[in-house]
């Protein structure tokens, strides 16, 4: 029944004819990238190619800043997503109280609410703080969205962990955060890989947050960057095009070299 | 004293025991609820975090909605139902609102179908299965900014699209594509079925792994033809990845911005104004932010409404 018949074949084809219209947006992309200057005809051949608009681009968008503060807000937030939605995860998962039922109900929530509701009051309290325009701000915005998603990937996770690890550690002597930090975080490690790979992905991909909270200031993310650029050059496309390889390329490369467990964080990650 | 006594004894006829449930009911209640009730300040970083950045300027903006809140003023004044009035006899967040259900809707079945397609055609005996899946799954990762410039690229009137059209003998089919009020919200939709048709097809794919292939051997051996098996057999078993798909693609239908605000900006006209889009031109641009917090907590309204629903009802049918 599983054998490779002429039907298989014929799906082969199909599917990657598929997969081939799925792909050319960016071959567009890349090849009209390489074109010279006012070379923008035949968008679907290869004609002389040149990378003189990948350093003009990378100079006028201000490209190396760019990635760097991405880098940065990326880093930093994931990191204290991590830390703090593991701590909080543990007694939401351990404990049958009934605080511990409804804290979790009040992690959920967040799932459900848009952010657009919180995002004006927040933008004040932001400017009130002098936190506009500061990366730092833009940190405490991730670490504190990232939350629920994070601590309900952690507490599911830890529900179907054995406990005898971290028993044994407490009837050996140690304090709960010492058992935490030496036995239940390193066991977390698989769950602990997807909630770093989708919360990175999302905060180097977005958009509104940065474009509101950094906006007036000389610092911007990726995203920011491309669009300010962008706004100035529109007529100028292979310049444009150049600065969007550059601006993807970054999160693909870590695409390519990661895709098992990239693909396997999406598609497990989001399973209630 | 009771975790002490039950650690003594071996560890597999310990787990014989707790698999029994002899002791289970004793270990609940006595050792572990000690060890995690003197844990619970483990929460309150993240909740900390969490009520400022959600919690709380959530319910300030519910509240600011029903004022005259401008962002500046402290002192505030109530002013009831009156920003819900305004936004009935608003024509543009009349559209808003058409056009946000109507993107919310388009996407969540063609984005479906396609990535349910695509997700049968990878999960078959094809050689180049895995390379398809990282090719058709690479949109996701990418930065929604990037895509939508390319896109406006493609649709501009000797972008690619047309150029393409013009090739093959379909020059007749050329357009203005995102200058056309009538056409430019479908480019919209497209743009998002395309960049997200892979996301859908790994959940599905996470699916029908899960079934055993002697289930659907088995249905076909009884003679049922492919379609039918799909419909009786592999349907049923992949309900909850269908919840997933059609819960994630409906409520990122409903809160887009990125892509509508590159691609279009709401144009042309108000064609392709959504909700999202709205609140923020009417708070950054007009600086009217208790009408502007008032869009934004219907929003809230239409997602919990729906995902509420949509949980119900594809619950009961995961159970049927």
């Amino acid at each position: 029944m599983n054998r490779y018949t002429w039907r298989t074949f014929g799906l082969e084809l199909v599917m990657i004819a598929t997969a081939v219209v799925f792909v050319f947006p960016l071959y567009v992309l890349v090849n009209l990238s390489l074109r010279p200057q006012g070379q923008l005809v035949d968008p679907l051949g290869v004609h002389s190619l040149t990378l003189a608009n990948y350093s003009d681009a990378w100079h006028q968008a201000g490209l190396g800043r760019a990635i760097f503060n991405s880098v940065v807000v990326t880093v930093a937030s994931v990191a204290i997503v991590v830390v703090v939605s593991s701590l909080a995860a543990y007694p939401l998962a351990r404990s049958t109280a009934r605080w511990s039922r409804w804290m979790f109900a009040t992690f959920m929530l967040g799932l459900l609410l848009p952010f657009q509701l919180a995002l004006l009051p927040l933008y004040t309290t932001m400017r009130d703080l002098h936190l506009l325009g500061s990366l730092w701000g833009l940190v405490l915005f991730y670490s504190g969205l990232q939350v629920p998603f994070s601590v309900f990937l952690y507490t599911a996770f830890l529900r179907a962990l054995p406990r005898d690890y971290e028993e044994a550690a407490l009837l050996d002597g140690c304090s709960p955060l010492q058992s935490f930090r030496r036995i239940v975080f390193p066991l977390l490690r698989p769950i602990t890989g997807t909630v770093v790979i989708l919360n990175a992905i999302f905060v180097w991909n977005d958009f509104l947050t940065p474009l509101l909270y950094l906006s007036g200031s000389d610092r911007q993310t990726i995203p920011v960057a491309i669009f300010t650029f962008v706004g100035q050059y529109t007529s100028n496309w292979q310049l444009v095009f150049a600065a969007l390889v550059m601006g993807v390329a970054p999160i693909l490369l870590v695409y390519f070299a990661m895709q098992k467990q990239i693909i396997r964080g999406f598609a497990g990650g989001l399973k209630g | 004293m009771r975790a002490l006594a039950d650690l003594s004894i071996d560890a597999p006829e310990r787990q014989a025991i707790r698999s029994g449930g002899v002791l289970r009911a004793l270990r609940v209640r006595t050792a572990l609820p000690a060890a995690a009730a003197s844990t619970w300040w483990f929460v309150l970083p993240a909740l900390a975090l969490y009520a400022f950045i959600v919690l709380v300027p959530t319910v300030r903006g519910s509240y600011y909605s029903f004022t005259n809140w401008d962002g500046l003023n402290p002192v505030l004044h109530f002013v009831g139902w009156d920003n819900f009035t305004a936004i009935v006899h608003d024509e543009a967040a009349r559209g808003a609102i058409k056009h946000t259900v109507l993107i919310a809707v388009a996407i969540t079945i063609i984005q479906n179908a396609i990535g349910l397609l695509l997700a049968l055609g990878v999960h078959s005996q094809i050689k180049s299965k895995y390379v398809l899946r990282v090719a058709l799954f690479a949109p996701a990762v990418m930065t929604p900014v990037v895509i939508a410039y390319l896109w406006q690229y493609l649709y501009t009137p000797d972008g690619a699209i047309n150029r393409g059209l013009g090739a093959v003998g379909l020059g007749s089919l050329e357009q203005g594509w995102l200058g056309d009020p009538s056409l430019a919200l479908w480019c919209i939709v497209a743009v998002i079925v395309w960049q997200f048709a892979g996301y859908s097809m790994v959940i599905f794919l996470a699916g029908l792994q899960g079934i055993p292939p002697e289930i659907t051997d088995a249905a076909a051996v009884d003679g049922a033809g492919a379609f039918r098996r799909f419909w009786y057999v592999t349907r049923p078993m992949i309900a909850p990845a269908i919840t997933v798909n059609l819960m994630l693609s409906i409520i990122g239908g409903l809160k887009l911005f990125d892509q509508v605000w590159v691609l279009t900006g709401g144009g042309p006209g108000y064609a392709t104004e959504t909700l999202s889009t709205l609140i923020y031109r009417d708070a950054f641009q007009f600086g009217e932010f208790a009408y502007s917090t008032a869009l934004a907590l219907l929003l809230t309204v239409f997602v919990a409404v729906v995902s509420g629903a949509q949980y119900r009802l594809l619950r009961r049918q995961e159970y049927a």
